[in-house]
């Protein structure tokens, strides 16, 4: 008996979110009195085995076959469900992405069991497990209980703080060989395109958004100036992506990009729950708007009343002055 | 082709969420409602892909009655057909919602033949459970691949994208698939005036489901706790720009 924890990784790379959700699994197994197991599959595996003991992984267990070469939900969703039955998995964690929810979905699928999307916390009691997950990108929480034979939890990214174990893990690495139907094959990625190498709305240190109050696509001249200035780049909310102002890559919301950078600068959003759970990870917020009473005004840590198209290009100015 | 989409009622919430007393529901009173925006995408997607091969599209949802709404204006902007599986009151959860539009699609395919393509949004903008399009999927043998945003059919199969940081991914899936589309995938259109008229004569297909709930239940709904934070207003209009820039200073940007 375990718990298994998926850990997502880049050709060796592991993300934040896998160590949140390795994090997560690790207080589940100490409190269900059960070993906490790692489990990497595909290329590169054996780089991202490194440390992964000193967050509590008694084992990692590497998925070596041919089909796991790149990424493909079915055959990695195929491949965990083997391993919850060969090791007998009390319950399975991994990180609230694209591919973290979308494996576990189809080890669900597969096993017939629920599936707790993005929780932030879970209570273990026997069979009946109790958990908080998010709702509505965040602004909601939901309390469930849970009835399951393999419990599958996912956790809402930035909810579980990383913290490696007191103890660290033995670590004891172990080959598992899924046995894969070749049809599997049907869903794995085909071909990897990289657009930007540069920094990207998750990465940034500042973000500049613009919301309805930039007015038009033109308008958003004076957002990029300040984000080539600071080092960042510029998002935007739902409603200039509707508008056709930007593309929809530059969105930040629930719909779009969650985003969590150093500062967020926020010009004319109103600050609808649409918006904010993409932006509210942010270190700190600083609203650029006309109406004081602006949810976005009202949430953020620092704000100027004032049209943005005046107030934008004064601290450029300002930014210049200073920086010659 | 013939595509068929999954489509959810969700309220169109403003700056606040509120919950009804007994915990169980999102307090609509003064909301209103709309189709959940992967999935509004989604249909759009239906549209113009029929649009440019040919075929129909079918709209499914599984909702109250009141889902019609949201099904007609589906047809609106393009869809042939609709479907409606029945609930009575609270959501349904996840699993048993799967099983459900498992038996409303193969009663539908029954019919009509097995659809090229099903749709679903990424994720429901309310509940969020990221799994019924993987699980009808699954119980119908079909692949599937989620957080798509771009789709080109083309000879027995279909090019999918999937957006990572910096880049994307491609998928080839032979036909019959399906996908879980995110926002961002087109721009839906707005539905025409003879769209709108059109689309009150639409006949809603109903289809019953005899599924039982998962294991997973509800307790309560309820808001997380709010960071209160006093705002700092560093001034007024374009004269606050050195008190900005002495934060953009104090949070270490200038270094």
């Amino acid at each position: 008996m375990t718990v298994l924890v998926l850990c997502d990784h880049d050709r060796g790379a592991l993300s934040e979110a896998s160590l949140e959700a390795m994090t997560f699994g690790r207080v589940l197994a100490g409190q269900t009195n059960v070993p906490c197991t790692a489990v990497l599959i595909g290329a590169g595996a054996n780089d991202a085995i490194g440390g992964l003991a000193a967050y509590g992984a008694e084992a990692v267990h590497i998925a070596d076959h041919e089909l796991l070469t790149d990424y493909g939900p079915e055959a990695w969703g195929e491949t965990l469900t083997q391993l919850v039955q060969f090791t007998n998995a009390t319950a399975v964690t991994a990180c609230g992405t694209d591919r973290g929810n979308e494996v576990l979905a189809q080890v669900a699928a597969r096993l017939g069991e629920p599936f707790v999307a993005n929780c932030r916390q879970a209570e273990p009691d026997n069979s009946v497990w109790s958990a908080t997950r998010v709702q509505w990108g965040g602004s909601l929480l939901e309390d469930v209980t849970v009835e399951a034979g393999v419990h599958l939890l996912s956790v809402a990214p930035h909810t579980v703080e990383v913290t490696p174990a007191e103890a660290a893990g033995a670590g004891t690495i172990a080959f598992f060989n899924p046995d894969l139907d070749a049809s599997l094959a049907r869903s794995i990625v085909n071909d990897r395109v990289v657009r930007t190498r540069g920094i990207t709305l998750t990465t940034a240190p500042v973000v500049v958004g613009g919301g309805r109050g930039v007015g038009s696509a033109e308008g958003f001249a004076p957002l990029e100036e300040l984000a080539a200035t600071l080092g960042g780049v510029v998002g935007c909310s739902r409603a200039v992506t509707n508008n056709g102002w930007r593309p929809h890559s530059d969105q930040v919301g629930q719909t779009g990009t969650r985003i969590a950078p150093d500062l967020y600068i926020a010009n004319g959003i109103s600050g609808a729950i649409q918006h904010w759970v993409g932006a509210m990870a942010s270190k700190n917020i600083l609203a650029i708007n006309t109406d004081p009473e602006a949810n976005m005004v009202v949430k953020a840590g620092y704000a100027v009343i004032g049209d943005l198209h005046q107030v934008v290009p004064a601290i450029i100015e300002e930014l210049k002055k200073r920086c010659s | 082709m013939q595509i068929l989409v999954c489509v959810k009622r969700v309220p169109a919430p403003g700056t606040r969420i509120n919950v009804t007393d007994d915990g169980q529901d999102v307090d609509a009173t003064h909301l209103g409602f709309t189709t959940s925006p992967h999935e509004e995408c989604a249909v759009e997607e239906a549209v113009q892909i029929t649009e440019a091969l040919g075929g129909e599209v079918t709209v499914l949802s599984l909702g109250k009655a009141e889902a019609e709404e949201q099904l007609r204006y589906a047809a609106s902007v393009g869809a042939h057909r609709l479907a409606l599986v029945p609930i009575d009151d609270v959501d349904w959860d996840a699993q048993r919602t799967a099983a459900a539009l498992t038996d409303a699609i193969a009663e539908l395919e029954s019919e009509h033949g097995t659809f090229d393509l099903l749709l679903f949004g990424n994720e429901s903008a309310d509940a969020g459970g990221f799994q019924v399009g993987v699980r009808v999927a699954h119980s119908l043998d079909r692949p599937i691949v989620n957080a798509i945003k771009s789709i080109e059919v083309g000879d027995g199969t279909v090019s999918a994208r999937r957006e990572i940081d910096g880049g994307f991914e491609v998928y080839e899936l032979p036909l019959p698939a399906a996908l879980g589309v995110k926002e961002g995938i087109n721009l839906p259109r707005y539905p025409t005036m003879k769209g709108r008229l059109a689309s009150k004569k639409a006949e809603v297909r109903s289809v019953t489901s005899t599924t039982s709930s998962s294991g997973q239940t509800r307790v309560r709904l309820h808001r997380p706790e709010e960071q209160v934070s006093e705002t700092v207003i560093l001034g007024t209009g374009p004269e606050a720009a050195g008190a900005v820039v002495d934060l953009f200073e104090e949070l270490g940007m200038l270094s």
